[in-house]
């Protein structure tokens, strides 16, 4: 069972649009994501998914509106901002560092929260030392948090592609994220990874709290994953509710299957 | 059978990280840096120190150098000869304007100027990528090479236009100048280059060398993470080019004793570029290899001949030697386009298993 209740919005998307030259990605949208929960965002192909997490996390700059980010207003994220304040995401394909080990890719992610400068890391002792084996000791429970220890000195890009997807979780996770944002954890899975994955990612929201905004295209993952869910269509808001009323909404039943006109 | 770590248990992640973590390794490498020290100077004749070691000695460094930025950070720079250049004449100017400081200090100062013009031409890099920033380090190569040659005040209007070397004393030892003996220079080289080895080592292994290999397999990721590009990439092009820098000043003050612009050419800059992907991209063992590939096996192979007793004409040797080093170039990058460390390192693993394949 979760160990914190769902709390206040931590995060508002607010009349945000994104036009790349003449098309529009993302259509004045708004929605929120609140503390602790799982958020699930969905919509057939092309629908601005991607585009929306990155401009959560400060890849893309919109155009119009803005993102309120722990009680902070912003016209546009920035990517340091949004890494230093706490949010982490995964890719929809594989953005490893495919030449770095399963270990160094997990110490990246704690490249922020490092803090001895040039002269100490030149000597590699004493402080320095203690901070990267300090380090090494949270990696190495995501490591064992998500089965990767017989792999942890092997080049991420020797892996296949399921672990790799783990890897990638992991380095998000060794950010220490509030806000996990994750870009078809799934896609090209097969059923056991897929249920791997959903134990993993229930259990970091569950045991750490971790607020969680995926994109999925498996529905019945996103159906008993999330506890909201937003819809989008050629970069419009369609629905936004939780599933078993965004699962009967027509307008979405419509977008996904089509309907006899 | 040797080269066994059954039995070495790590109980710590600080002997986890160490960089050698097998015994046999640690002792392997207490043995080179004992030959290094003490047979080498000992036993090696002016010949083999000044036509073998201390090249090597000087090239490795800036294959390091350059390493750190190409093989670490990604940035391909083909302006290695000229900030190599920079160090070289920093360290002549500051010998010749403060003559009683210490010209070790002189030496470990003139890659300061290294690394601010290697910033500069650094800059670029932020926009743009690969082979254009090649392109764009060459105009850093050009443009100092003219430097070297038209600014008389580098070479203190020395009518020959070429720099030529003071000497400067330590403890009443002729470190630097033509009485410095071989031997003095080359140890002074090695300590230097063991040090800076070292130090190289360490920063690659924390945060830093972590987010330029960041910033080289994927830099959007690297930039999600919180890694800022410029900063990073900068400081990449710092480190190396001071790197490149003191390697440049101890290839005038302890290796040529006097040095024209044409010993900062273009040329320098492929030949530390090859010796970077012969020896292996992001490998400072494999730094030393390539040198040692590109700089003792041509002077060996020259000398062979002479030492089986068979006469041939000087120019054919030079040409067969020409020969056999670059097909020797091929074989290796056919057999293991990723250079000698990785070879290396895969013979170290199939001792590691030996009888068996896996």
């Amino acid at each position: 069972m979760r160990q914190r209740a769902i709390g206040e919005v931590i995060l508002a998307v607010e009349d945000v649009s994104l036009r790349f030259g003449g098309v529009r990605a993302i259509a004045d949208v708004s929605f929120d994501i609140r503390a602790h929960e799982i958020r699930a965002i969905i919509g057939p192909n092309g629908a601005g998914k991607s585009s929306m997490l990155n401009v959560i996390n400060g890849f893309y700059r919109p155009q119009e509106g803005r993102i309120v980010w722990k009680g902070q207003a912003h016209r546009a994220m920035r990517p340091y901002l949004a890494a230093s304040t706490g949010i982490a995401r995964t890719f929809q394909n594989i953005a490893l560092f495919k030449g770095m080990t399963v270990l160094d890719n997990l110490m990246s992610g704690r490249t922020l929260k490092m803090r001895r400068g040039f002269f100490w890391q030149a000597l590699r002792y004493g402080p320095a030392l203690e901070e990267e084996i300090a380090h090494r000791r949270r990696v190495e429970e995501i490591i064992d948090f998500l089965e990767i220890e017989h792999i942890r000195k092997v080049p991420v890009g020797r892996l296949p592609y399921g672990l790799q997807k783990r890897v990638e979780l992991g380095r998000a996770l060794a950010m220490e994220p509030e806000l996990l944002l994750l870009d078809e954890p799934m896609a090209g899975m097969n059923l056991e990874e897929k249920e791997d994955m959903s134990r993993y990612i229930l259990e970091v929201n569950e045991q750490l709290g971790t607020t969680i905004a995926l994109i999925e295209h498996d529905m019945s993952v996103v159906m008993d994953l999330s506890d909201r869910i937003v819809v989008l269509d050629h970069g419009q808001l369609l629905a936004d509710g939780p599933p078993e009323v965004v699962s009967r909404d027509p307008a979405v039943i419509e977008a996904y299957l089509g309907v006899a006109h | 059978m040797l080269y066994r770590e059954t039995g070495q248990f790590k109980t710590s992640y600080a002997a986890d990280q160490a960089v050698f973590p097998i015994r046999q390794d640690r002792i392997g490498l207490a043995l080179i840096l004992l030959v290094a020290f003490l047979l080498v100077p000992v036993f090696g004749s002016s010949f083999f120190l000044n036509t073998m070691m201390i090249p090597f000695l000087v090239f490795s460094l800036a294959t390091i150098g350059l390493n750190l930025l190409l093989g670490y950070a990604g940035q391909l720079s083909l302006g290695t000869g000229a900030f190599m250049g920079v160090g070289a004449y920093a360290c002549y100017k500051l010998a010749t304007i403060f003559p009683d400081i210490n010209i070790l200090v002189h030496t470990l100062l003139s890659g300061l100027f290294a690394a601010g013009i290697g910033v500069l031409f650094g800059l670029p890099s932020l926009r743009i990528k690969g082979f254009y920033l090649a392109v764009a380090t060459l105009a850093a190569q050009f443009f100092l090479d003219w430097c070297f040659n038209r600014l008389p005040w580098l070479y203190n209007y020395n009518p020959s236009g070429a720099i030529e070397v003071p000497t400067r004393m330590l403890f009443g030892v002729a470190l630097t100048g033509p009485n410095a003996t071989p031997v003095t220079r080359y140890l002074v080289l090695l300590t230097l280059v063991v040090v800076m080895t070292w130090i190289a080592s360490n920063l690659v292994r924390g945060w830093i060398g972590r987010s330029w290999m960041m910033i080289r397999d994927m830099d959007i990721a690297a930039e999600l993470i919180g890694v800022r590009p410029l900063p990073t990439k900068l400081l990449a092009f710092a480190v190396s080019s001071y790197y490149c820098g003191v390697a440049g000043a101890l290839m005038v003050f302890f290796w040529l004793g006097a040095a024209e612009p044409p010993s900062f050419s273009i040329n320098t800059s492929f030949q530390v570029l090859f010796m970077v992907i012969i020896g292996g991209l992001g490998s400072l063992a494999g730094s030393f290899m390539g040198a040692a590939f590109i700089w003792i096996l041509p002077v060996l192979l020259r000398a062979l001949p002479e030492m089986l007793g068979v006469t041939i004409a000087a120019a054919t040797v030079e040409h067969v030697s020409l020969i056999v080093i670059g097909a020797l170039i091929i074989v290796v990058l056919i057999v293991e386009p990723h250079g000698c460390a990785r070879l290396w390192q895969t013979a170290k693993q199939k001792l590691r298993t030996w009888p068996f394949p896996y």
